[in-house]
């Protein structure tokens, strides 16, 4: 208990305070550099929409290069039981800086002497925890070190990008529809700065739940009227339940896996993914056969501006005809 | 994968005349009029299911080939200038590469370990889809491309395009969207195929 305890508080102390050799690692790795990455970036939404702001449909795990085990995962979500009280502020794990719909702001660590970036902050909003990325040279922690959110990240610059390196992560959602990733997840993610525009291209491995890399790219535009402000999660009940309830489905009992390809027309295979639904002959074999909807009836408009308020975005305007097949 | 269904236009930043203009699609109409190949016009072509083929054709030039509807892009460095004549499906491209500087002071490094991206203008567009359902982009379309080269510690190779469209005619302000290829082992894949009105 004792050892602890002294572990415990030599944490405490030495995290704030960056040891000389790491300053003058992050000062070489910082001369030279001249791409500023600092600022507040907004999310414009241009792809992904539905994935990013409404959240994908249930079933709809088309474009992941997922296995069978993360399918299974998968099928057993209810989207109700993120609002239980102890579920509400779990925050999802880094990945979701580009799977998400938040704006992002990057705050960097300067060593004050050296002028060396320390370390490189992206905060967002609501429900994504801080990620910070170590640019200082540091070792990753033992594999035995606690997993977080917002995993262990350490940067290196390749010319004008930071390249990072993120593990220990907690196991969490991939999408909003109950698709994993696992605590063995790393990541590599890339922020490249071209004008005022900052992509973002994270590539997740995962020995337990994909059988490929999965990489996902999203452009913020510089914007210094962005909100990103923490919002604190404050849990309370907002549907009333029984004590012990816990919203599931068991497995083959989820009546909406279907919805989504029966909405598009497309193959229940098409919508399970996989990693060799995800290149273009699987396209070809699909397009062979596939005959889609007359017209679009969900989402239609999501994203674009000429969105009706309080509808689920399928018409587009106040008295719009639907579109005619 | 497939083309969306007629009416949706989920993401894109477009006006009520873009609208308009994509509720009136008819892809019999684009097939009778030999316009199949309206949605693979280069704002449109890098986000259709298709491999590439990058090579030099001379030392100024380089070749984008696509094998979704057998596309060729000429990417023009130096002081390249478009030939007269009208709009072309791919357009005018010129290209030119992004070298990061150092620090005032800081030495430079050699050239083989310089980092940087591959910026890309391409305007003298002919109009045609910005997603294949129909929704549409004007003549006076500039699309302006980053292409950067991502190396995993696996090494596994992809190339990440950052694409901003501007078009005044359909759009309400910049498109911009990123795209990912994955670099092959060889190109055992490649599968040309025609042009598809849907």
């Amino acid at each position: 208990m004792k050892m602890t305890v002294l572990t415990a508080l030599a944490m405490l102390v030495s995290a704030p305070v960056f040891a000389q050799g790491q300053v003058e690692a992050a000062a070489a790795a910082t001369r030279g550099q001249i791409i500023d990455l600092a600022g507040s970036w907004a999310n414009r939404l241009h792809e992904d929409w539905i994935e990013r702001a409404p959240g994908p449909h249930i079933g709809d795990y088309s474009g992941l290069p997922i296995n069978d085990e993360a399918r299974a995962y998968a099928d057993l979500y209810q989207v109700s039981m993120q609002n239980m009280p102890e579920r509400q502020c779990i925050l999802y794990t880094s990945q979701y800086i580009v799977m998400g719909p938040q704006n992002l702001r990057i705050e960097p660590d300067v060593d004050p002497i050296s002028g060396a970036i320390v370390a490189l902050h992206m905060t967002g909003t609501v429900d994504r925890g801080p990620h910070t990325v170590w640019m200082d040279g540091r070792a990753h922690p033992s594999k035995n070190a606690p997993h977080t959110p917002g995993g262990f990240s350490t940067g290196v610059w390749q010319g004008g990008t930071v390249v990072a390196q993120t593990t220990h992560l907690k196991a969490g959602l991939v999408w909003r529809n109950g698709v994993p990733h696992s605590d063995q997840a790393t990541i590599t993610e890339y922020y490249a700065r071209h004008g005022d525009m900052l992509t973002i291209t994270m590539i997740l491995n995962d020995p337990i739940y994909y059988e490929e890399p999965f990489i996902r790219n999203a452009t913020f535009e510089l914007d210094p009227q962005t909100r990103v402000l923490p919002e604190p999660c404050e849990p309370q009940v907002e549907i009333p339940r029984a004590p012990g309830v816990v919203p599931h489905y068991l497995p083959g009992e989820n009546p909406y896996l279907n919805e989504f390809a029966e909405t598009f027309n497309l193959p229940l295979e098409a919508v399970r993914g996989g990693a060799a639904t995800t290149y273009p002959e699987y396209g070809k074999k699909l397009r062979s056969t596939y005959k889609p909807p007359a017209k679009c009836t969900v989402y239609c408009c999501g994203g674009t501006g000429l969105t009706v308020p309080n509808t689920n975005n399928a018409a587009c305007r106040e008295g719009d005809a639907p579109p005619t097949p | 994968m497939v083309t969306p269904p007629k009416g949706d236009y989920v993401s894109l930043p477009i006006n009520a005349e873009a609208k308009k203009v994509a509720d009136a699609w008819d892809a019999a109409q684009d097939v009778v009029g030999g316009d199949q190949c309206k949605a693979y016009g280069a704002p449109g072509l890098m986000r259709l299911p298709t491999r590439l083929r990058i090579s030099w054709q001379n030392d100024t030039t380089l070749k984008v080939e696509t094998d979704a509807g057998t596309q060729t892009r000429l990417l023009h460095f130096g002081d390249w200038k478009p030939p007269a004549g009208g709009a072309t499906r791919q357009g005018n491209t010129t290209a030119q590469w992004e070298m990061r500087q150092g620090r005032r002071g800081a030495p430079q490094p050699p050239p083989e370990q310089r980092f940087g991206n591959l910026k890309t203008v391409t305007t003298g567009l002919m109009a045609g889809y910005l997603r294949k359902n129909g929704v549409p982009f004007s003549e006076k379309t500039t699309l302006t491309e980053y292409w950067d080269l991502l190396r995993q510690p696996t090494g596994e190779q992809w190339i990440v395009i950052t694409t901003v469209v501007e078009d005044q005619t359909y759009l309400t302000r910049t498109w911009i969207t990123s795209l990912n290829f994955k670099k092959e082992a060889n190109g055992s894949k490649w599968d040309p195929s025609a042009c598809e009105a849907s």
